[in-house]
């Protein structure tokens, strides 16, 4: 991958909110969504950002779009620092990438017909001469999510949730966009109704060269989906590495776990003790040392103590004092 | 031996502009003394409004408008609704997937679980607090002490959830009703929560109702399954039979279609379409219009029950034979 340029490279991300207090809302303390997130998405590839509630996944997908104004580091977005940029530039970086959430409901309009939700975004970004031609493309690009271009002339509410997730998706790919940030896109459907939108969203990065950062909890679906992973745990890269490499050998302790604690469909095998125990702590006052050592199971004096940094391995990066010293996994 | 929970001919339905609109429609199956058994289905399948049905909490204006629920016997439909109280909570016990659905926000859990201790039975304070201390160790609350003071949005998630399943087994029930209790938390909560849901059932001998749309889960809990499309079982067997030789079409689907056990580089095998509401089922088995195996008579009538093996039902024209070797 050194040979070609990535779409995306961030690096030394910091966002983290202040916690105000009293009458002068003075800050008490910060909430540490995202300390020192870095990665790279390379062009027609997959990047999955997993973790569970609270690492900050979602964080740092908002935080590359500017919906959140991170205090450090650097997002390059085909060459440029998006977080360089003045309100109008940052408008027009929004055209290549876009976001689909997980609530399709809450981001669609209810009194907007589709149509115009759709061609409402090409119209700003100068996509399609006239109204008859952007008319056509919403048409095109309903049935290529696999609607009836008839569609358009209806309302959000007279749509099913995997419907309308097709709807949001329609509307991302009207503008044109190189990376579309997916949070949580799937994990509200069925499993069977969340398989026909994995295979649409596979479809479209093959038709259309597109980039996704894919932001979820559930570590099946990155299984599916995914070149690379990235694992995050209170606010922090704690592992990554491409895809294959993560499931077969996962080097964090915390990915361990992760990945043991999925429960099987496998009716041979069940009943396995839970492999990380305790809850995840607050973000506004993380563990010190190693952020996982309350909760690992191979826990050193020196995880108390003493940050680990991310460290290469074979196959990526880990976060852990086991993994520096070669004896990971 | 009759079963602790006998269900039959179950059916339950909202009004609507063109008339009564079921939703779950002619349910039976049986709960077993000391068994779990799994009601699994994707949304609106009806697998949730089943057991809501069986403990009569249907919310209004729906209602149960046909069948027959017995527990040990008795039958709990025609029940005056003060004894009706009594059973649920008492030998039935219940647990959902937010916590704070039942719990009150302004009041110490402590408090809550001793309420729920004297309801049912006439016990000092003083002992009602013993015995939740006790609950809250047996439930693995850390410092239970402590824990028993606080007020529920100081305690995690996977707390909360564990402070619900004390309360709910307050009364010692001979059943826990259990409605997605995991599906809200964190996947390396819901381990501890499967594994504690585990220790208790064998300890206490107390058969659950498991309803869940995740078949990972009936595989770590259930003894057995009944998966239900559109308000209807379509098959009901073994877990290990269920899960290693799927009969139903639908069955077979939502197996294929998990993500974990894709081919790499091969599109996910889908089941095509959507659950159609109530208004849209169709007239044969409410399968027909998605199954990839769909005869002729499948539109038109709905197929009767068959037992194809020992502990199995499947409502299906057109069966598997068992070694087609599809259901991988």
């Amino acid at each position: 991958m050194n040979d070609t340029e990535p779409l995306l490279r961030v690096s030394g991300l910091r966002t983290w909110y202040p916690i105000q207090q009293g009458l002068m809302q003075r800050t008490v303390g910060w909430v540490q969504a995202a300390t020192d997130v870095g990665f790279t998405i390379a062009p027609g590839e997959t990047l999955a950002l997993v973790g569970e509630s609270g690492c900050g996944k979602s964080t740092v997908g908002r935080s590359i779009l500017r919906l959140e104004q991170p205090q450090e580091g650097e997002v390059l977005f085909e060459g440029r620092d998006l977080l360089a940029l003045d309100a109008d530039a940052v408008r027009a970086v929004r055209q290549r990438i876009q976001i689909i959430f997980q609530d399709p409901m809450a981001s669609l309009d209810p009194r907007m017909r589709i149509r115009d939700q759709i061609a409402e975004g090409m119209q700003s970004f100068g996509i399609g001469a006239d109204e008859g031609e952007r008319t056509d493309r919403v048409a095109a690009l309903l049935e290529r999510v696999q609607l009836d271009a008839a569609a358009m002339d209806r309302y959000p509410h007279e749509f099913s949730g995997v419907q309308r997730q097709r709807i949001c998706i329609a509307r991302a790919l009207a503008v044109e966009p190189r990376l579309i940030v997916c949070d949580e896109s799937v994990s509200a459907l069925d499993v069977s109704i969340q398989a026909q939108i994995l295979n649409l969203l596979r479809e479209l990065q093959d038709e259309f060269g597109l980039s996704y950062l894919f932001i979820t909890h559930d570590l099946s679906v990155v299984k599916y989906l995914a070149h690379e992973v990235a694992v995050m745990y209170l606010g922090e890269i704690v592992e990554q590495g491409p895809t294959e490499r993560i499931f077969e050998a996962p080097a964090h302790p915390y990915t361990q776990g992760l990945l043991a604690a999925i429960p099987s469909i496998d009716p041979t095998r069940r009943g396995a003790a839970p492999p990380v125990l305790g809850d995840v702590p607050s973000p506004s006052n993380p563990p010190p040392g190693c952020h996982f050592h309350t909760r690992c199971n191979r826990v050193m004096d020196r995880c108390r103590a003493e940050a680990p940094t991310l460290v290469s391995i074979e196959g990526g990066a880990s976060r852990c004092f086991l993994s520096a010293e070669g004896e990971g996994g | 031996m009759t079963a602790l929970l006998e269900v039959r001919g179950l059916r339950t339905a909202f009004p609507s502009a063109s008339g009564p609109l079921p939703v779950v429609d002619g349910v039976s199956f049986d709960l077993n003394r000391g068994e779990v058994l799994a009601l699994v289905g994707e949304s609106g399948s009806g697998k949730s409004m089943s057991a809501l049905s069986a403990m009569r909490l249907v919310p209004k204006p729906g209602r149960v408008v046909a069948g027959s629920v017995k527990l040990d016997g008795e039958e709990l439909l025609d029940l005056p609704v003060t004894e009706m109280r009594k059973v649920r909570g008492g030998r039935m016990g219940m647990i959902f997937q937010e916590p704070m659905t039942c719990l009150n926000p302004v009041v110490r859990v402590g408090t809550q679980v001793i309420e729920a201790i004297q309801l049912h039975e006439p016990v000092s304070t003083a002992d009602a607090r013993a015995r939740a201390l006790e609950l809250f160790a047996e439930v693995g609350i850390p410092d239970p002490d402590q824990r028993l003071d606080a007020y529920p949005h100081q305690l995690s998630g996977g707390l909360k959830q564990r402070v619900m399943i004390a309360m709910a087994l307050s009364t010692r029930p001979e059943i826990l009703i259990a409605d997605e209790p995991t599906t809200a938390l964190d996947v390396t909560v819901q381990a501890q929560i499967l594994s504690l849901l585990r220790d208790l059932q064998q300890r206490l001998d107390a058969a659950i109702l498991l309803i869940t749309h995740d078949l990972g889960i009936v595989n770590e809990l259930a003894d057995r399954v009944a998966v239900m499309y559109a308000g209807r079982l379509v098959e009901v067997a073994d877990r290990e039979a269920l899960l290693s030789d799927p009969r139903h079409p639908y069955t077979q689907g939502l197996l294929r279609s998990i993500p974990a056990l894709a081919t790499p580089g091969e599109p996910l095998p889908e089941i095509a379409g959507v659950v159609p509401s109530p208004e849209q089922w169709p007239a044969g088995c409410r399968f027909s219009t998605r199954c990839p195996k769909r005869i002729e008579r499948c539109a038109a009538d709905f197929p009767e029950e068959t037992a194809p093996g020992e502990g199995r039902r499947v409502w299906c024209h057109v069966q598997d034979a068992p070694a087609t070797g599809e259901g991988a």
